[in-house]
């Protein structure tokens, strides 16, 4: 009886586990709604668009330079 | 070979990796403990070695060509392919030590798949060691394709085989669940998968422009 008991205690102590909240994680909710993580967002966004820019345009000077032989 | 002076394609990988930044920052994700917010960077270092695999298979492609035809061409896109996975390599452990940081504790914890990993790394420094180490043309070109053809396998073996028959801390090695059903969800797929083909296009793209200088300083050279 006495092992039978602890066992049940003992499964019962995983729902503890399970039930944890994952509201407790914190995450970065509050720079999102406030809005700022859109200005880290677009810096990216315009570093990898100079970057593409960039890309390109030395794609273009070497099919120029191919073209000339 | 006409697509390397295409623009679709380029214009298509740039677009997708702008699309992985926008989606991959506002996206919703999984909130799990000790990763955080960290678990983002799924979408910007796992695709570093996409990209890399993606050109090293290329270059081992090109040198198993190259053996075959014995046209140099083969030779030069195999080893532009090679220095590209190399940027790539670093790109991907680097971006790996700073995320290992902040959620193993270390920047390099000898972890299975950090140790493998650089061994992997010095095998294709060897690689490129190993080119400039042979001064005739011919001579360079065979035995490097060789050389890559071995070290091809070896590299998928230490980064993806070995790791995972022993204990890591990456994802996806030993008891350790994958980026799978635990940790990933559906909305992170979206991201995820569209950036493995956006970085692998870049990758690409930024091989064959390294290909093309090649080539004219190759024709210049043979003048």
């Amino acid at each position: 009886m006495k092992k039978l008991f602890s066992l049940i205690i003992l499964l019962l102590s995983f729902t503890v586990t399970m039930a944890q909240d994952d509201a407790g994680v914190e995450m970065a909710d509050v720079m999102r709604s406030s809005g700022k993580i859109y200005v880290v967002v677009s810096t990216l966004v315009i570093v990898f668009i100079g970057l593409a820019i960039y890309l390109f345009s030395i794609d273009r000077r070497l099919k120029k330079i191919e073209n000339e032989k | 070979m006409k697509f390397i002076y295409q623009w679709w394609w380029k214009v298509l990988a740039v677009v997708t990796v702008l699309y992985t930044l926008v989606a991959g920052f506002l996206g919703g994700v999984p909130r799990l403990f000790i990763l955080h917010e960290t678990i983002r960077n799924t979408y910007f270092h796992v695709p570093m070695w996409m990209a890399m695999f993606t050109v090293f298979t290329i270059s081992v492609i090109y040198s198993i060509k190259y053996l075959n035809s014995g046209k140099e061409e083969h030779d030069l896109i195999a080893v532009e392919c090679a220095n590209t996975g190399v940027f790539f390599f670093v790109l991907g452990l680097i971006t790996g030590m700073i995320w290992a940081k902040s959620t193993w504790g270390e920047y390099w914890s000898n972890d299975p798949k950090q140790n493998s990993a650089a061994i992997a790394f010095l095998l294709y420094c060897a690689y490129l060691v190993l080119r400039n180490a042979i001064d005739e043309e011919q001579k360079r070109a065979k035995i490097s394709a060789i050389y890559n053809i071995f070290a091809f396998p070896i590299m998928i073996v230490l980064i993806m085989v070995l790791p995972r028959m022993t204990d890591s801390l990456h994802p996806g090695n030993g008891g350790n669940p994958a980026f799978g059903k635990l940790d990933m969800d559906n909305r992170m797929r979206l991201v995820l998968y569209p950036a493995f083909i956006a970085w692998s296009l870049i990758g690409l793209w930024i091989a064959t422009l390294r290909y093309r200088i090649r080539l004219i300083e190759y024709k210049q050279n043979t003048l």
